[in-house]
């Protein structure tokens, strides 16, 4: 019951910190520079965000919530069970991101959701 | 799409993938041994934070996110999610060679699945241009 509780908590911030991530991430628009200095340019920017700085919350939420649910179960568990959010972001990213999800993608997802499930057994 | 964008791409998605399973095995080697069982109070989080196994594992926990933020700045979520979850597979072999974990036949036959989704949307373009066909 514990175990379910925190894969709950860990696939409800995920998916709230991979929305606003790539929301957020794409107004930002692509990163070219990989230098040092471009690097710390880049960071730098991106960490006055605010949903950023929120998605690096949910985020925190989710990384403890996963470490004491390795605690009670197999990491070959715990991994695979979290991305049950897969399936649940993919409908997202296409009704609030207006992302153009093509037959490739979905049959993509359909096929790692399910490959996940098995893991998960 | 351009080859320098493909190659930029498969360069971080396996970055992303390397780091995220390496940091996961890091960690649960390291709450596993000698972190201490970790209870509801902050304080025993914060002890296991500061062992030895588990910093090296959030190290690389960090090198993900920070990669998986900058594939995001130009590759969709629903390129990057299907193709960084071969992490998963990785992940499951990482628990079996490291960690003695059992891997049933049902996992080998999810680990194929997952395979299969990631090399289809890995053939299509990470990012969508209106007007053109993955």
């Amino acid at each position: 019951m514990k175990a379910w509780l925190l894969l709950a908590m860990i696939v409800a911030a995920t998916v709230t910190a991979d929305l606003l991530q790539s929301h957020e991430m794409k107004r930002h628009g692509e990163i070219h520079d990989f230098r040092p200095s471009g690097l710390r340019r880049v960071l730098a920017t991106l960490a006055r965000k605010q949903n950023l700085i929120l998605a690096v919350g949910c985020m925190a939420v989710s990384f403890f919530a996963f470490m004491a649910l390795v605690q009670v179960a197999d990491l070959s568990f715990a991994v695979p069970a979290s991305a049950g959010s897969l399936v649940i972001e993919t409908v997202l990213a296409r009704l609030v991101l207006k992302e153009h999800v093509d037959w490739r993608r979905w049959t993509g997802a359909a096929l790692v959701a399910c490959g996940v499930w098995l893991l998960a057994l | 799409m351009k080859p320098r964008l493909r190659w930029k791409t498969r360069a971080f998605a396996g970055i992303v993938i390397v780091s995220n399973a390496a940091g996961n095995v890091l960690l649960t080697w390291g709450l596993r041994h000698g972190a201490g069982e970790l209870t509801a109070s902050p304080l025993s989080f914060i002890g296991a934070i500061f062992s030895p196994w588990v910093s090296l594992g959030i190290c690389l926990l960090i090198a993900w996110l920070i990669s998986r933020m900058f594939l995001m700045s130009w590759a969709d979520l629903t390129y990057v999610l299907p193709v960084t979850a071969f992490g998963y597979v990785l992940n499951a072999l990482l628990g079996l060679l490291f960690l003695g974990e059992n891997v049933t036949p049902a996992r080998w036959a999810g680990t194929l699945l997952i395979m299969a989704g990631v090399v289809l949307v890995g053939l299509g373009n990470p990012v969508h241009i209106p007007g053109e066909s993955a």
